[in-house]
């Protein structure tokens, strides 16, 4: 069997492929310019704490929601 | 003697205005930013929304003009329809903001009217408060779902004017008055209210807040119209603490001397 060289990760609804064959929560979130930025990430339905995000590896598959606040009543 | 502050106390914090501002609808986050300053406003609600992904490193955010340090942030559940949706939005919110409690529930049960769920509105609120949150909850203006959410735990009732967005004012002050009369923690009109004399009439008939965002975003001049809604809410506060007159019916009685008219 190969080793997995790509994978695919569904964020905010969106499939995205990434070179890597696994990357923490950290690594993602430098890859999309969202570093320093006010986001909560859940994956799979499990709240992410920032805390956790250099911990996490992400998986092939894995469904991730990136949230901000914006403007609203 | 010393007078004691009115001041708008919620889950145990003071606020010395009584207006509450949404932060959407704006042209952009300068005006919303002045708008907010012009308002007076302590407590602004924000949505929770789905990042951009591959956005501008650069590109300013909501957060850049209003500083959550600065402001009380208040993370509503806009567009959620069930209660799940909204326990979801705002454990998201919660790590959002670093563990902030304080979060409006807006549960909503038709896209129409946006008028509320009352019966998802109620399981949201009891999962939050079990889970610590300090819940301000949207709901419709009646008084035994608003005494029920009291009973739950809720630090707010916040029973609608009319519709959300529709600027039609206090449609039914005699429902308000009740659940005014009854609910013992702090009463707040949420939605509707088009003009400074809606957000007046609300205090007047006893409310502790007025919670607004079309009002004031719509406006011609929404950084007038913020001011505008600040000195409502004042005087209306002011005037319910006062004490109106009791009203005459039918009957005149002059304010000048009836003696002494020259003849």
């Amino acid at each position: 069997m190969n080793k997995a060289t790509s994978m695919n990760l569904k964020i905010n609804g969106n499939i995205k492929s990434f070179d890597d064959s696994s990357i923490t929560v950290e690594g993602l979130v430098t890859k999309l310019n969202l570093l320093g930025k006010r986001i909560a990430i859940e994956k799979n339905g499990m709240i992410i704490s920032k805390s956790e995000f250099q911990n996490i590896t992400l998986q092939d598959g894995d469904q991730l929601e990136i949230v901000g606040a914006v403007g609203g009543g | 003697m010393t007078q004691k502050k009115d001041q708008l106390i919620i889950a145990g914090r003071a606020y010395q205005s009584r207006l509450l501002v949404g932060t959407g609808k704006y042209k952009d986050f300068e005006q919303t930013r002045l708008a907010i300053d012009a308002s007076g406003a302590e407590i602004v609600t924000v949505a929770i929304r789905r990042t951009n992904i591959g956005q501008n490193e650069g590109e300013p955010s909501l957060l850049d003009f209003v500083p959550p340090d600065r402001f009380t942030y208040l993370p509503n559940t806009a567009g959620c329809y069930s209660a799940d949706d909204a326990v979801r939005t705002l454990r998201l919110a919660r790590e959002l903001l670093d563990g902030h409690t304080l979060v409006k529930l807006e549960v909503l049960g038709d896209p129409k009217t946006l008028y509320p769920n009352v019966i998802e509105t109620l399981k949201a609120a009891q999962v939050l408060i079990k889970e610590g949150f300090d819940v301000m909850v949207y709901t419709s203006d009646d008084p035994i779902v608003a005494k029920e959410l009291e009973h739950i735990g809720c630090c707010a009732i916040m029973p609608l004017a009319s519709l959300i967005g529709s600027g039609m004012g206090i449609l039914n002050p005699w429902n308000l008055q009740i659940i005014i009369e009854q609910v013992k923690v702090p009463v707040l009109v949420d939605a509707g209210v088009g003009t400074a004399s809606d957000a007046a009439i609300a205090m007047e008939l006893g409310c502790e807040g007025v919670l607004m965002n079309t009002a004031i975003a719509n406006a011609n001049d929404p950084i007038m119209m913020a001011g505008a809604m600040k000195k409502a809410i004042e005087a209306g506060r002011e005037a319910y603490l006062a004490g109106r007159m009791a009203k005459k019916l039918y009957s005149a009685s002059p304010s000048s001397p009836s003696q002494g008219l020259i003849s």
